[in-house]
């Protein structure tokens, strides 16, 4: 079953294109579904697609007008970001990091580094990275190595990031490190000497997403580096990227199983087995059920805590992860059984779900992973529920 | 430095039920114990970095008032009177600017 969407009329000559998830869908089909299989297998996004990207105002576009954005709320973010997560979530997490960049920027920036920053982040001159997990530390973001300490009026940045999304392709990182007892967030060009890019290839899912090691050796930076405070409070610095991140995580994971329902219901109407066709079975129709009442559910709880982002009530944080873990592990569950239901044409690069199947992997471990998922909800119950 | 700015939006809280609000949120936040507004919460062991962003997140949607990096100090945080102090500084420098 598809999402019915209406197709976006023409916007008027001179206008920005409207940003919607009509749009992003019509963008989506036009540009990445037909080619998300080639950069899979070619394990890059190619440059083309992100200046398209750009293009669309895609990259940050809940950035004010005032800064180049389009001041789009965080419900059609998600749905675009949905979106993408249906056609590619190797697009999707590229944009997934750009939007925490971006976001941490406008919420934690001064006005100078809001005015240097921001305008070439709304259009995606400046693609954005973030760098918070290490060679010894990804759950326990508390025993990152990575530090930073105050250095001829400005920082002198030392350490080693893994794992990081965009980071081959990007030209400004979000880089978590450790100031005396706190953690603090830099942003880092690039450019800086001192700056190494290591691309890691052969990943099993989102492999296109330009992910790779950076080193910082020595990297000396201006004061303005400094995004956010510095005291005990810049841990929310993280605890807020994080929270977007985990959001855009949460509604790719929904773009995952609507992507497998349509795969299924198209192969199923499609193959015969014994005489019948696939999707007249009994077995093969539960799992489609489950398929559709769970690509419902995740997005609701999406829309949610997308609701509360928009209304700025604290109450998002929690909504997020609760709405990630369960598009998260409905997209787990749902690509499986995408692959089960695709038989050996389910293995093979024929057909998508392979791709759905490898990607919605790797999206229990990302901005949080299950377990850490559970734990948090689980501490929220406790907190809740008075004893 | 990031500046407070206001919301104007958001319908102005008498200042004699600042403190009123924040300690009805911290104490819908941790139901089971009891909260004086004089007591040093982070003393109590209940902060981590998802409870303080949404006290942040609540001063700022409740007040109508950004509250500036420079004015993210733990002592700020530490009890429902010195969060409901905060606020009324905020108010004054929107008020002055
Ligand atoms: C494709 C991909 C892209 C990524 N992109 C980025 C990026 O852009 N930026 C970035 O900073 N990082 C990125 N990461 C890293 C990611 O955030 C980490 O992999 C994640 O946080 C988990 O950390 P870890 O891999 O070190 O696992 P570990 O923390 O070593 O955990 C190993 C296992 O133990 C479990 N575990 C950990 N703690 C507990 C506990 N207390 N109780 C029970 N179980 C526990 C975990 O859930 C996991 O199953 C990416 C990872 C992948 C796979």
């Amino acid at each position: 079953m598809t999402t019915p969407i209406a197709a976006p009329p023409a916007p008027p000559s001179g206008a920005l294109p409207t940003i919607d998830r009509a749009s992003a869908r019509a963008f989506a089909e036009e540009f990445i579904t037909p080619v998300a299989d080639v950069y899979d297998r070619a394990g890059a996004v190619p440059e083309e697609i992100q200046e398209r990207i750009g293009e669309r105002g895609l990259w940050a576009p809940f950035l004010p007008t005032r800064h180049g954005g389009r001041d789009l709320d965080m419900v059609t973010l998600g749905a675009v970001h949905e979106e993408m997560g249906r056609a590619c979530s190797s697009v999707r997490s590229l944009l997934t990091v750009h939007t925490m960049l971006a976001w941490a920027l406008m919420r934690w920036g001064s006005a100078e580094q809001i005015e240097r920053w921001a305008p070439d982040v709304a259009t995606g001159r400046v693609r954005g990275a973030f760098c918070l997990s290490e060679p010894g530390a990804g759950s326990d973001a508390a025993g990152i190595g990575t530090n930073v300490r105050p250095h001829k009026g400005g920082w002198l940045l030392n350490g080693r990031k893994k794992w990081i999304t965009g980071g081959s392709r990007a030209d400004l990182y979000l880089v978590f490190a450790r100031n005396e007892s706190s953690i603090v967030a830099l942003l880092v060009p690039r450019t800086a000497p001192g700056v190494g890019v290591t691309p890691i290839d052969d990943m099993l899912g989102t492999r296109a997403s330009l992910i790779a090691e950076i080193d910082f050796t020595d990297v000396e930076l201006g004061p303005d580096a400094l995004l956010g405070p510095s005291s005990f409070a810049s841990g929310m610095v993280l605890s807020g990227t994080l929270d977007l991140g985990r959001y855009s995580v949460a509604c790719g994971s929904v773009g995952i199983i609507q992507a497998c329902l349509e795969a299924c219901a198209h192969y199923t109407t499609h193959r015969t087995v014994g005489g019948s066709r696939l999707r007249d079975l009994a077995l093969i129709r539960a799992k489609l059920s489950d398929m559709v009442t769970d690509v419902r559910a995740a997005r609701l709880l999406c829309e949610r805590a997308g609701e509360l982002k928009d209304a700025e009530d604290p109450a998002t944080l929690m909504a997020t992860w609760v709405a990630k873990y369960f598009a998260s592990t409905a997209a787990a569950r749902h690509s499986s059984e995408a692959v089960q239901v695709h038989g050996a044409n389910g293995m093979s690069t024929d057909y998508p779900v392979a791709r759905l199947y490898r990607d919605a992997k790797v999206m229990e471990i990302i901005e949080g992973s299950n377990e850490i998922q559970r734990i948090t909800i689980a501490d929220e119950a406790f907190r809740e529920v008075a004893q | 430095m990031s500046v407070t700015t206001e919301n104007p939006a958001v319908p102005a809280v008498p200042p004699t039920e600042i403190a009123d609000r924040i300690h009805g949120f911290v104490r819908a936040r941790f139901p089971q114990v009891e909260i004086a507004p004089n007591q040093d919460i982070f003393a109590m062991g209940f902060i981590n970095s998802l409870f303080a962003m949404e006290l942040v997140m609540f001063i700022e949607k409740t007040f109508g008032r950004s509250v500036p990096n420079d004015e993210l100090r733990i002592d700020n945080f530490r009890t429902v009177e010195a969060m409901a102090g905060l606020v009324g500084r905020l108010r004054l420098a929107v008020s002055d600017s």
